[in-house]
């Protein structure tokens, strides 16, 4: 199938009609801010993404029904399970918003090792359903691998980033507290999320036994004023990864994408694979992508000077790999033999809980989308600094007063006691960093193909002695806070999800300084391919504790304001 | 103690990682998808489910029971669609055997039975399912009399009755109030 990238040069109306400013592979969050930030400075963009369209509140169709209107209650179904194995473990997948996840059975891969890959094929992708909590990174993090020797040496520091993270926060609407943490860097913030009363009461009970610790409200991009003229503000319903018809949380359906096409310079292209990237040796660039349709499998290329790869990193992992030539016989920009290793997640699945007595006359009102979080508290300074791993890991979590289960019998009194407010209880999970290792990685199938016939993604990723050193004190921490924090019957768990099941999977394009180590440069632009630039997970040097996105969201703003002066000076 | 309620809110916050799949999805082999199981269910079925749910969650001055929140059709639907075909059939011979019980014990069937008699021909079903969990190896089948009260559970108190009746339900609140006063005899909310 694949043709002659050489011959499409000749075919001038071709290029005449299918010829843009830019082109962004991708529509998830990082695709939806690099759309935004092209349109804005004026470039006739093209964003293609390789599901259906999903538009903002018309295609939220479901969220409104109450429970009773729900035929399982949110159940899933056996159905669901076979379609879906994969997809049916997440959290986020119930009987509406499963509609915004892949059915397995279509979008196979290989997995050498276990490894739960999360999808969503749509426009907006997984910014749909996305966790949303946001948490700015710093030079702890920026210098982690310079200073402990895994991986590679991040090219650039907070304070590169750090204007591009108020940028983006300002727009994408975030809540949260200003706290004055080093290791956790404030930001512009929407007004905070209130703790509940058991919440602080904990709070203030670390704050008095740690020294080291805190437990502050979660930042998250649910809006707690209206942000813009039409978004949010969060009306409590805690059914964000089914959309929000009130726009409460930042999604590229509701924020970027709708801001992009507010330009005129918009076109988005639904139901488009990219297979490829193609690639001029003369020139020494990209001169733009091969796209399957996904419904027709016609063929069609698109051209433009600059290419944003957006595709999530596996995808974007993918799409690199089978973009072969003569000049990449390994996949574009890949002469550093980087792409596709250095797989991360983060390591989850593992905390405490246990319950809070004394509040029986305080209750909650509404259902807060969000919870509270313990920053991280290890291996940030030399008085935290552990002996048996390195790096760290953060807790989120959260307290509440679920409803009496525990009544015995049937009949009126075993109905009445099910009807009020049970104790209150309080958990917290933790989430780790996951070290760079050059074999954890991503690679072509040699066998097997899509229904589009590319070769499928073949998966085999680990987390080893230092993840599993730092599991241990995970655990014991968790353990240790609450029960310092005066909470009853604490016990521990461990569930020990498979790698990917995070949903943070990143590193397998890394940014770095040297073009014989790394794929991309401190501008997340390709070292051997100047034109092209990568702003997703992929791009990620080490992977921290902190939850991602919104450090893309800043990658990405960065990156285009550089590729934009770039292409003005004649340069790309 | 609501342990199973904190652990499943702590889960959700968690990402869900805690708890594995409920019980009644405990099975492995889905069903066969070539007829549909719910056709098994007669009028009959659904009308005997309402009143075995009606006795675990009846009604009372201030909501409305099982019956009224029409937890037999749930169940069907539910056994149906999200049980392995192993708990389907576990379910579905439990009404028979349900029936054969009261038989035994009052010689009559189920529905021929008084309230009172009804209450306690279930009070001994569940005391035979706490004694059955004691000693039930992982891989035997949940008793069928265990599911029809949780799926009654689960119905009812994702019903419109139970959710607006029997508890308190906002479908957008609009605010987060993290202190509100409460006192004994309130009503939870229901979501």
């Amino acid at each position: 199938m694949p043709q002659d990238s050489t011959s499409v040069h000749l075919n001038i109306t071709g290029v005449k009609v299918h010829s843009y400013d830019a082109i962004v592979v991708g529509s998830g969050i990082s695709g939806g801010w690099a759309a935004k930030e092209l349109c804005e400075k004026g470039l006739k963009t093209l964003v293609l993404e390789r599901g259906r369209d999903v538009r903002h509140i018309k295609d939220y169709d479901g969220t409104q029904l109450n429970p009773w209107e729900r035929p399982h209650r949110n159940q899933q179904t056996t159905t669901d399970k076979q379609n879906s194995p994969i997809q049916s473990k997440c959290y986020a997948f119930n009987e509406v918003s499963k509609k915004f996840f892949v059915n397995d059975n279509d979008h196979p891969y290989e997995q050498s090792k276990p490894f739960d890959w999360v999808r969503g094929y749509h426009v907006g992708g997984r910014s749909l359903m996305w966790g949303r909590q946001c948490y700015r990174w710093s030079d702890i993090d920026f210098e982690a691998n310079l200073k402990d020797g895994h991986g590679v040496d991040w090219p650039i520091r907070y304070n590169d980033l750090a204007p591009w993270y108020t940028y983006v926060e300002k727009f994408a609407g975030i809540s949260g507290s200003k706290e004055g943490l080093p290791q956790l860097p404030d930001g512009d913030f929407l007004p905070p999320m209130q703790m509940n009363v058991v919440e602080q009461h904990v709070a203030a009970q670390i704050r008095k036994n740690f020294n080291d610790r805190v437990m502050i409200i979660g930042r998250v991009a649910n809006h707690t004023t209206k942000v813009g003229t039409n978004r949010g503000p969060c009306q409590y319903r805690d059914r964000c990864h089914e959309g929000c018809p009130f726009g409460g949380y930042f999604s590229s359906n509701s924020a970027t994408l709708p801001a992009a096409a507010n330009t005129g310079n918009l076109t988005i292209r639904p139901f488009s694979v990219v297979s490829e990237i193609l690639y001029d040796k003369e020139k020494r660039k990209a001169t733009g992508v091969r796209v399957i349709d996904a419904n027709t499998l016609e063929v069609t290329e698109y051209f433009a000077p600059v290419i944003f790869l957006n595709a999530s990193t596996l995808g974007t992992t993918q799409i690199l790999l089978q973009s072969k030539s003569e000049a990449f016989p390994n996949g574009l920009g890949n002469g550093s033999d980087q792409i596709g290793r250095n797989l991360m997640d983060h390591h989850y699945g593992i905390g405490a809980w246990g319950l809070v007595e004394g509040f029986d006359d305080k209750y909650t009102a509404g259902r807060r989308p969000n919870g509270i979080y313990i920053p991280r508290f290890r291996n940030i300074n030399k008085a935290t600094e552990r002996k048996d791993y390195v790096r760290g890991f953060g807790y989120q979590g959260g307290a509440s007063r679920g409803r009496v289960t525990d009544a015995e019998g049937i009949g009126a009194d075993y109905k009445m006691a099910l009807l009020e407010p049970g104790v209150w209880g309080i958990g917290i999970g933790a989430w780790g960093e996951h070290l760079p290792y050059e074999d954890n990685t991503a690679t072509l199938s040699t066998e097997k193909t899509d229904k589009w016939g590319l070769p499928l993604l073949k998966i085999d990723c680990t987390f080893r002695e230092n993840e599993m050193k730092m599991r241990v004190d995970m655990r014991e921490s968790a353990e240790e806070i609450l029960t310092k924090a005066g909470a009853q019957h604490v016990s521990s768990h461990d569930g020990s999800p498979n790698p990917g099941f995070c949903i943070h999977e990143m590193g397998t394009a890394r940014m770095g300084h040297d073009p014989k180590t790394s794929v991309l440069n401190k501008w997340n632009q390709m070292h051997e391919v100047p034109n092209v630039f990568i702003t997703d997970g992929a791009s990620m040097s080490s992977s921290a504790c902190q939850n991602p996105s919104v450090t893309y969201m800043a990658l990405t703003a960065r990156a285009v304001d550089y590729a934009v002066k770039e292409l003005k000076k004649g340069n790309l | 103690m609501n342990r199973r309620q904190a652990v499943s809110r702590v889960a959700l916050l968690l990402g869900g990682t805690i708890l594995g799949a409920e019980f009644f999805l405990s099975g492995c082999k889905a069903p066969n998808n070539d007829k549909n199981f719910a056709d098994n269910f007669t009028e009959k079925d659904i009308a005997f489910l309402n009143e075995v749910a009606e006795t675990i969650i009846p009604t009372t001055p201030d909501s409305g029971g099982g019956k009224a929140a029409k937890v037999g059709e749930f169940m069907k639907i539910m056994v149906a669609d999200c049980y392995f075909e192993n708990d389907q059939k576990v379910f579905y011979a439990g009404i028979e055997k349900l029936n054969q019980a009261s038989k035994d014990q009052f010689s009559k069937g189920f529905m021929n039975l008084s309230a009172d008699d009804r209450t306690a021909l279930l009070t001994k079903l569940n005391d035979e399912v706490k004694e059955y969990k004691k000693n039930k190896k992982k891989e035997d089948p949940t008793h069928y009399f265990d599911m029809m009260k949780q799926l009654t559970l689960t119905g009812y108190f994702t019903s419109e009755v139970g959710c607006t009746q029997a508890l308190r339900y906002e479908a957008v609140p609009g605010r987060y109030d993290g202190a509100m006063d409460y006192k004994k005899g309130d009503k939870a909310w229901a979501t």
